[in-house]
């Protein structure tokens, strides 16, 4: 059995390579994306610890900045 | 309504929604893997190789299907002047762009077995190339211009130049003789599709459906924070 799914009467190395292509893309896709929100994330984090406490406390009153800076908005 | 759509508001729910969807895109893609290469039949036909379908066939759906909704998005964001709908719209592209290219690669693929080349200049594959081209040219105009209302003209225009290619994709098995096969899927009317092959195709489709969902929720939480950290810059 472990050898027909593997071969598939031939048709195994255009069925595999069409599977793990897709699974690759989507891995490689996910990764740039992840690494992308990542960095913004970070610069963020950075930009707003460099902030005095007047704005820091103004920065914080957006509700979104907040969700930002929590952890709860990770994957 | 267009209020409900103001990032401030959506998010605290964006954020928290990708980890969630990544959770279900991985146990109806494990179903989904299961039913296409494992348990559902061989084709009296093709074969095995008609098992390429269920990774091929969705990734067209979704592709054409994300295009369209760019170019809905794009024209009422454009007439209504609401730059989150073009934020949407750009983070949709990419998953959209991606789709597009494994349809292209995996229906080559399933050509080498089926029709003995791995690419011809049929109708479908043809047009299929050119939405390639114009999902190409959408992320490229929003790398290129900095200026919004520049971006929001050109990709606009570009998504609405794309949208003629659509009806074309979809009827160019019926308008031209292709190597293609008609439709074997109706809304409308009885599919020719056997249920045992067509429960696979869906499980797969709501896969790739979640996938996108996913992408377009990291991207878009991304393109908003990159927005508050221009605003950080301002204060």
């Amino acid at each position: 059995m472990i050898e027909n799914l593997f071969f598939m009467d031939g048709y195994g190395q255009y069925v595999w390579s069409a599977f793990s292509f897709t699974l690759v893309s989507f891995l490689t896709l996910f990764l740039v994306v992840k690494a992308q929100y990542n960095r913004e994330k970070n610069k963020f984090i950075t930009k707003f610890g460099s902030l005095n406490s007047e704005r820091a406390a103004f920065a914080k009153s957006q509700s979104i900045n907040k969700e930002i800076l929590s952890n709860t908005s990770s994957i | 309504m267009f209020k409900y759509f103001e990032p401030n508001k959506i998010f605290s729910i964006t954020s928290k929604a990708p980890k969630y969807v990544l959770f279900l895109f991985i146990v109806i893609l494990s179903i989904g893997l299961t039913e296409a290469l494992i348990l559902s039949p061989e084709d009296y036909k093709q074969s095995h190789s008609v098992r390429i379908m269920y990774v091929h066939v969705p990734a067209a759906w979704i592709s054409l299907g994300i295009f369209s909704f760019i170019t809905f998005l794009s024209l009422v964001g454009y007439i209504f002047k609401l730059r989150n709908f073009f934020l949407i719209a750009k983070s949709l592209a990419p998953s959209g762009l991606v789709f597009n290219i494994i349809a292209l690669v995996t229906g080559s693929i399933w050509g080498k077995p089926t029709w003995g080349t791995w690419w011809a200049w049929d109708a479908r594959i043809t047009s299929m190339l050119i939405l390639a081209l114009f999902y190409l040219m959408y992320v490229v105009a929003w790398r290129i211009f900095e200026n919004d209302d520049k971006v929001f003209k050109v990709t606009s225009i570009v998504s609405i130049l794309g949208i003629i290619n659509v009806p074309i994709i979809k009827y160019s098995v019926d308008w031209w003789n292709t190597l293609h096969q008609p439709a074997s899927i109706n809304i409308l009317s009885k599919s020719s599709i056997d249920v045992s092959m067509l429960f696979p195709l869906l499980i797969m489709t709501a896969a790739f459906a979640l996938f996108s969902l996913l992408i377009f929720l990291m991207k878009y939480n991304t393109e908003l924070i990159k927005i508050k950290n221009k605003g950080l810059d301002r204060l």
